[in-house]
């Protein structure tokens, strides 16, 4: 066997193996010399010259390393030709070398079921908490007025409200517009366009205009609230806040709450005035009802109590988003990923408790017959 | 002699505040350069531009022979595996260990086998002054020196030719901080790289450093080796070196050279 390659020479003599080093022995050759340096099998004795090294770096002195070991445990293994540095090298990594492995952090299966199940039981606990904490918070918000922070809560009624007022329009109005237009068609088959009036005006102010406003808003804000805790615990800002005395419940999470109660109610009513002109838009373009006609109507058919309920349910969702948003927020552990799990996961829960929620709303009012 | 670094006329300036105003510095291959000033004099600023996370507002900055404003993006990739940077508060990837926080570059990388890299990553571990227990903890398990040091063995994880260090000792324990200059020394002595050191540690200047440059007045104000640095009358130098403290820590450095 003769191999004359770039960073290993091997030289088979009768009675022992001569393996020259040569080239560079560094990170990016490694993968190389090392496959090379399997192929050779340990003998009686070795004489491992180095004259030949340009450069080497820890990675290939360790690979040496390595096989000078294996190498030694079959036989002699004599070594020449290395400079002082390569010797020094060597002793440094040797002086550092440790025998004992690093603990993996891997986790089976098995193991992830159960921390699965465990932190779901755990979670559902802390909101308890949470919630009761919220609770008391509220109660002592109130009796004492001097705690509310009116500057937080309008600050953040603009960040949540006035500024999510476009898209809110954008896609209320949309919203109007696809109701009247799919049920133009069913309509006109009876010749009770007019009806249409009824069907856009009920279904948005006491349904729609409150689910679409708090879907968005929970898009928008809850996952605001969470990242934007999150960051700030894993900052330790929120460590700094309490050490101050600072409680995170009037700092952080009421004005945000309260400021969500004030702000999505008049979203709502918002949504309903644009949800209701993108119907009547469509009605006058597909069923050719005027404007006055569709406003007329409306007066006549549609009673307040609609209205009044779809704008009740307003504080409601939004005590569930911004509460959901910020307890997720105070869930974030120490890595920057579980910002990402816990927003993903504020945004999924508040949606599906607003559905939730709203579904509850509906089974209440119809047993009360309203 | 080969320069590595050459800083010419850097202006750094964010909206009317000018932070380094033509500033300009040199270092050369194979030595220990060192970086001084106050807090706030802009030494952060002119590393994040030396390792092209900050475009200077005017001047050039040319690195390994790479001009950096008009480099391209592959010689830019290239030239970004030729260094190591220990950031001032670490900056460890928070989702991954210690060990895998090593080993990434290793991995992306090179083709080296998984059990050559974990030889690797535990010589650096240890390198670094680390227990192998350390490992396998996550960055918020760590305290505030092991980030240090876990830090450093992340940029040494390559073997860079050439090594950016932000406050390497600052957050240290005193012989931590010794045994960290020895070994900044020892891997200059032996693999020949280059080092940018921002630092106030005194001992660390006295001992490691070839020569440095102090930053004040957004300019360099003195640069050079220490007996040229002292030489200047400026006053953060006066300030910083010639008060009794740091006349004491000279004198026992003398006393222990002896
Ligand atoms: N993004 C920024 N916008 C505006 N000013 C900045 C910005 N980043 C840094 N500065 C200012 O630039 C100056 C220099 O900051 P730099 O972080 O470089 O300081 P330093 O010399 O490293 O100080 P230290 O020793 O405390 O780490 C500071 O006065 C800082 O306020
Ligand atoms: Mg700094």
């Amino acid at each position: 066997m003769n191999m004359n390659q770039p960073f290993l020479h091997i030289e088979n003599l009768e009675d022992h193996l001569v393996i020259h080093s040569r080239g560079a022995w560094t990170l990016y050759n490694e993968p190389t010399i090392h496959k090379m340096l399997q192929k050779i099998s340990p003998q009686k004795r070795i004489v491992w010259d180095f004259s030949g090294v340009e450069a080497f770096d820890s990675s290939g002195v360790l690979l040496f390393m390595a096989y000078y070991e294996m190498f030694k445990s079959q036989g002699e293994v004599v070594l020449t030709g290395y400079s002082e540095e390569q010797e020094r090298m060597y002793r440094l990594l040797l002086k550092n070398r440790i025998k004992e492995s690093i603990p993996v952090r891997k986790e089976g299966l098995l193991h992830r079921l159960g921390k699965t199940t465990v932190e779901g039981y755990d979670v559902f606990v802390k909101f308890l908490e949470f919630t009761g904490h919220m609770l008391i918070a509220f109660l002592r918000y109130f009796t004492t007025p001097g705690n509310i922070r009116m500057k937080e809560i309008t600050y953040h009624i603009e960040r949540s409200g006035v500024s999510a007022l476009l898209i809110i329009a954008l896609t209320s109005f949309l919203v109007g517009m696809v109701i009247s237009y799919q049920s133009a068609v069913e309509l006109a088959k009876f010749g009770a366009d007019i009806f249409i009036v009824d069907l856009a005006g009920i279904s948005i102010t006491r349904e729609l205009a409150p689910l679409i406003t708090a879907i968005v808003v929970a898009g928008r804000s809850g996952s605001a609230y969470t990242a934007q805790i999150g960051a700030m615990k894993i900052t330790e800002e929120i460590s700094a806040m309490r050490t101050m005395g600072f409680d995170p419940f009037y700092f952080l999470i009421l004005p945000r709450t309260l400021a969500l109660m004030i702000a999505l109610p008049l979203l709502i009513f918002f949504a309903d005035i644009v949800g209701m002109m993108g119907s009547m838009f469509a009605a006058s373009l597909e069923l050719n009802i005027s404007y006055g006609q569709f406003v007329d109507r409306l007066q006549e058919v549609l009673s307040v109590k609609h209205f009044w309920i779809g704008i009740i349910k307003g504080p409601f969702f939004a005590m569930l988003i911004a509460m959901i948003g910020c307890f997720r927020g105070l869930q974030v552990t120490d890595d920057t990923e579980s910002i990402g799990y816990q927003t993903t996961a504020s945004v999924v829960n508040s949606i599906f408790f607003v559905i939730a929620c709203d579904a509850l709303f509906s089974v209440i009012l119809t047993e009360w017959g309203i | 002699m080969e320069k590595v670094i050459e800083a010419k006329d850097i202006v750094t300036s964010f909206g009317k505040t000018v932070i380094h105003d033509k500033l300009s510095l040199e270092v050369n291959r194979g030595e220990i350069y060192g970086i001084l000033g106050e807090s706030g004099a802009g030494k952060t600023l002119l590393l994040k531009e030396m390792i092209m996370l900050l475009k200077p507002t005017a001047g050039e900055m040319w690195v390994l022979g790479h001009k950096l404003s008009d480099i391209s993006y592959q010689d830019a990739q290239m030239l970004r595996r030729e260094w190591g940077v220990l950031f001032q508060f670490g900056a460890l990837f928070t989702s991954l260990t210690v060990a895998e926080n090593i080993e990434l570059q290793l991995k992306e990388y090179t083709g080296i086998s998984k059990k050559m890299r974990d030889e690797i990553v535990k010589t650096k571990i240890s390198m670094v002054g680390l227990e192998a227990r350390a490992g396998g903890l996550y960055p918020s398990e760590l305290s505030g020196g092991m980030i240090k040091r876990a830090a450093l063995a992340r940029a040494l994880a390559m073997d860079p030719k050439l090594l950016f260090l932000d406050e390497p000792t600052s957050g240290l324990d005193p012989i931590g901080a010794r045994n960290f200059d020895a070994l900044i020394l020892e891997l200059r002595e032996l693999l020949g790289i280059t080092v940018v050191m921002i630092t106030h540690d005194l001992d660390s200047i006295y001992s490691i450093v070839d020569r440095f440059s102090v930053l004040a007045d957004k300019h360099v104000v003195a640069e050079g080796t220490l007996e040229n640095v002292l030489q200047s009358d400026h006053p953060f130098v006066e300030k910083f070196f010639k008060n009794e403290y740091a006349k004491n820590r000279w004198e026992k450095r003398v006393e222990a050279d002896v």
